[in-house]
């Protein structure tokens, strides 16, 4: 079947205003925040609830076409690149939060509600949505389900997967499936916990149940100014080591500072090599001693200057130079390319001395990371018109990632793998490692149309394994296997 | 035909000389095996794996042996893979509060090496004899799972042994990770149905410098539901909050655990004795904390239920005991995770009938009935895991994964 027929059926059944086959107006999805790599898909849906996601997935089946889901286009890692010859599946028309329900801590969305929205409706009841992406006032839950994203406060509290306790779900065959809900510990494999953060390849979430959490007593942050980061640094140490757990920890270095500076006027101390935010969260007795601590363990690292936010407005000002971050390079660079990689926290050092043997006058590297638990974000700046650039950027901001791994670490954190860092997959796992996850997609995908072509490098035949029987093994047949 | 002594034979040579015939101990609920391995690394797992491929054997792994009963007798058991030779803390990187474990290390242990640096993993092991592979197998919780959460939350890599004797690793040794699936996750609580689990990674906590306990004893069921309601809907961020319910309508105890800095767990500790009716304040927890109100050979239950259902699940349990004269004892999180214990010599039917009492009402409190272990009549009589949502992807997770049925076959959920 070709697409044509693909859109009339699915106008047919969904509407006319659900299904976009304008060249122009595709173009509007032809790529997610990761700008540089652009396909124009072949068909855009909007279904509104999961009676119409399942529709489209059925229709996809039956025409042997392939799939992608995407909820808002934040993602950093090529996620929800459309296929050209293949559906898009938006779940912009799928935004009710259809139950916030503070007596069992709960929330439940469609996907495509924006992550902020959650918290917004929770909070009147004294409750709010812990994983806050950078990207929340625009991210939707269902990307967030995909991604398993984090935000800043997951070294105290987690992220997606360890909030999420339900979802349903329209798999790759079309077929509509409940994986857990209010209650804890569904029996059976926690194939929930394995949807999430699944990039859309094992299926399309239609409706996702959250925990709500208790909005904490009392919230402290303070600002600090160091030389540089190897202080801030040994500081976030030596917090960590006094086993205190902020909510967050946050590092920024001079570069990136000057760009937040230049972007926001978030008016940090001048000179400061690098600034640390950390908040902590609580009940008010606890927050106010341990806050004690945080400072001191500041102070005895070289902090020259530290700031306490005197209210939510103070808080807001320090926060907004870390959450514009990324935005903010532009300001100090034509191009740049956001990395997402992780190492030990313990190896920050080391690591950060290497990032900064990578650079040079061409390509300058930014640093922002949650310093807790060592998500680096390192922002790669390079000005395309300077021949060669850009291919020297994609060379470090690769040489990075060599380094996450070399020390122990990810070549993700929180972005995905998506389209852009398949290719990486084998550097961290062995084919065996590889193989096996794939397994789970083809129990899940056996046709390989959800979402194909992310993630892995290269896509198991499914059900064509050599070494590996279909039915009984020919032993068993055999009675050697009633042996003992 | 293979013959058993060639059989054997090629076991001891994948495990150093660890392989022996089985003997009655090594009975796995009931089943009997023919032979036992105990290998000592993933490699031997591996080779151990290949060759019971290799001979067409069911393979069921072991460690402590503490959980061994639980789920429904494996179909056929032709070796057990024993993993209690494969122990130690592989490292501990306290700085980066993370340490990887092999997994026939019993969970003490694991927390004795932490405790030197003043850390911990956040997992109560109810059992108190679990090894590192059987609490990851079964993913068992305790109180403080309330705070901490459960095995999957604390878990952030594997190592295992498919079927057919291939080492696999997913996750890492870093807290934050999201390339490739999340196979960690999968394989906790998979009951062995999956892979032989070796080595796992942990998110770790520091050790709380204070703790207190509060508790009080409610004038019944409803009272005690509503202070547990209460403290979970305050602010004082409770680790634990426990309701211990004894059978025949005896008063339920609810107890709070509050850890932290000093200062706070003070404040806290005051404030949760306040929403607990000016309870009293405990150094030390009840002395049924953190155990399963059930012991070897009695019935065990595991009823989950959304918070709000708590009233309904405690007064579910009370007409299950009402209709079949059962002693039926409830204790377990506020969180939604309790246990039931209905000791051994009850009359199978009873107990069937308790279970579906309990199970026809499920749906009010929006939970599950698993019925962990029970004495061999009783789980004759009963649908142990019962209704699974997902069912059809689970069985495919498994087709995929061992399409032999060569681990535990029939343990896990609908016959998996
Ligand atoms: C400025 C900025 C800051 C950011 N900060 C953070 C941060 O702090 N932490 C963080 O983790 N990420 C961050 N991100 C990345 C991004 O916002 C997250 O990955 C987010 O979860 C993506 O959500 P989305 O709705 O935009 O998803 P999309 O980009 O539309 O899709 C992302 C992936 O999810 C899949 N998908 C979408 N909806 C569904 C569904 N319903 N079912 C199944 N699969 C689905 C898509 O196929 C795709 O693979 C940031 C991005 C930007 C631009």
């Amino acid at each position: 079947m070709d697409l044509s027929e693909l859109a009339a059926r699915l106008r047919a059944r969904l509407g006319t205003a659900a299904v976009i086959t304008d060249r122009q107006r595709l173009r509007t999805y032809e790529c997610d925040g990761l700008a540089h790599y652009k396909v124009i898909p072949g068909l855009v849906v909007l279904p509104e609830d999961t009676g119409q996601v399942a529709e489209v997935v059925r229709a996809c089946v039956a025409a042997g076409v392939p799939f992608v889901a995407r909820g808002s286009g934040t993602g950093l890692s090529g996620g929800a690149l459309p296929h050209a010859e293949g559906v898009l599946v938006v779940t912009s028309r799928m935004r009710r939060l259809v139950e916030v329900d503070p007596a069992n801590q709960r929330a439940v969305a469609q996907p495509g509600v924006i992550n902020l929205h959650v918290t917004r409706a929770a909070a009147p009841h004294g409750y709010y949505y812990a994983p806050d992406p950078s990207s929340q006032q625009v991210c939707s839950i269902g990307g967030n389900v995909a991604e398993n994203s984090g935000g800043a406060h997951c070294l105290k509290y987690g992220f997606t997967t360890n909030h999420v306790t339900g979802i349903e779900l329209v798999s790759p065959t079309g077929d509509i499936v409940r994986l857990g809900g209010k209650a804890p510990d569904p029996p059976g494999y926690d194939l929930l916990g394995a949807f999430v953060g699944s990039e859309g390849t094992l299926g399309i979430a239609t409706e996702v149940t959250v925990r709500l959490m208790r909005a904490p007593e009392s919230v402290r942050t303070l600002l600090a100014a160091f030389p540089s980061t190897d202080e801030a640094g040994r500081a976030v140490s030596a917090i960590i080591g006094a086993g205190l757990i902020p909510a967050a920890i946050e590092m920024m270095d001079a570069l990136v500072i000057e760009a937040a500076e230049a972007a926001v006027h978030c008016d940090y101390p001048a000179g400061a090599g690098a600034v640390l935010i950390v908040e902590l969260d609580g009940p008010h007795a606890d927050v106010e001693a341990q806050f004690v601590e945080v400072e001191s363990h500041c102070r005895d690292h070289a902090a020259f200057e530290i700031r306490i936010a005197a209210d939510d407005a103070e808080r807001a000002l320090f926060w907004k130079g870390r959450k514009s971050a990324f935005a903010a390079v532009g300001r100090i660079s034509p191009d740049y390319i956001v990395q997402d990689g992780v190492i030990p926290r313990t190896s920050l050092p080391e690591v950060l001395r290497r990032i900064a043997d990578l650079s040079s006058d061409a390509v300058r590297v930014a640093n922002v990371f949650h310093a807790g638990d060592g998500n680096l974000h390192p922002l790669v700046l390079f000005d395309e018109a300077v021949p060669g650039a850009a291919e020297q950027a994609e060379e470090v901001s690769g040489a990075i990632l060599d380094l996450c791994i070399e020390h122990g670490g990810s070549i993700t954190g929180e972005h995905g793998v998506g389209m852009d860092k398949a290719k990486h997959m084998p550097r961290m796992f062995t084919e065996a490692d590889l193989d096996t996850m794939q397994m789970l997609r083809c129990a899940f995908d056996p046709g390989h149309l959800s979402n194909p072509g992310k993630v892995f490098p290269t896509p198991r035949l499914c059900g064509e394994v050599p070494g590996r029987h279909k039915g009984a093994h020919p032993l068993q047949d055999a009675g050697v296997a009633e042996v003992f | 035909m293979t013959d058993p002594a060639t059989v054997l034979s090629e076991l001891a040579e994948a495990c150093e000389g660890l392989a022996r015939p089985a003997d009655e101990s090594d009975a796995v609920a009931g089943v009997a095996p023919s032979l036992v391995a105990a290998p000592r690394s993933a490699d031997q797992v591996a080779e151990v794996l290949r060759v019971a491929a290799r001979h067409g054997l069911t393979v069921v792994a072991r460690g402590a042996g503490s959980k061994l009963d639980w789920g429904v007798p494996p179909e056929r058991v032709d070796l057990v893979v024993d993993t209690s030779g494969m122990t130690g803390v592989v490292e501990h990187a306290s700085g980066d509060l993370v340490a990887v474990v092999r997994a026939g290390t019993p969970m003490a242990d694991v927390q004795q090496t932490l405790a030197d640096a003043d850390q911990q993993l956040a997992l109560d092991d109810p059992t108190g004899a679990g090894t590192v592979g059987g609490t990851v197998a079964t993913a068992v919780s305790g109180p403080r799972r309330l705070l901490y959460g459960t095995v999957r939350d604390l878990l952030i890599g594997i190592t295992f042994v498919r079927a057919d004797g291939v080492v696999a690793k997913a996750g890492g040794k870093v807290v934050k990770n999201v390339a490739g699936y999340d196979f960690a996750k999968l394989l906790a609580g998979s009951f062995g149905t999956l892979g032989v689990i070796t080595q796992a990674a942990f998110r770790l906590h520091p050790l709380a410098r204070d703790r207190r306990t509060v508790s009080v004893r409610a004038a019944g069921a409803a009272a005690a539901t509503r202070m547990a309601q209460d403290v979970l809907g305050s602010q004082v961020v409770p680790s634990a909050v426990e309701i211990d319910a004894p059978p025949g309508g005896g008063r339920p105890e609810v107890a709070v655990l509050l850890e932290g800095v000093a200062e706070g767990v003070r404040a806290r500790a005051a404030t949760a004795a306040r929403l607990l009716g000016d309870a009293e304040q405990r150094p030390a927890m009840p002395g049924w904390w953190g155990r399963y109100p059930f012991a070897v050979g009695d019935t065990g239950l595991k009823l989950t239920t959304e918070i709000a259902g708590l009233p309904a699940l405690l007064d579910a349990v009370r007409r299950a005991g009402d209709r079949t004269g059962l002693p039926v004892h409830v204790r377990g999180s506020a969180a939604g995770v309790l246990y039931a214990g209905i000791p051994s010599g009850g009359d199978p039917a009873g107990v069937a009938t308790a279970v579906s009492v309990l199970r026809a009402n499920a749906a009010t409190y929006g939970g599950t009935v698993v019925v962990l272990t029970a004495p061999p009549a009783v789980r004759a009589g009963v649908d142990v895991w019962g209704p699974v949502s997902g069912i059809d992807l689970m069985r495919r997770v498994k087709h995929e994964m061992d399409p032999r049925r060569t681990l535990a076959p029939g343990r896990f959920v609908g016959g998996i």
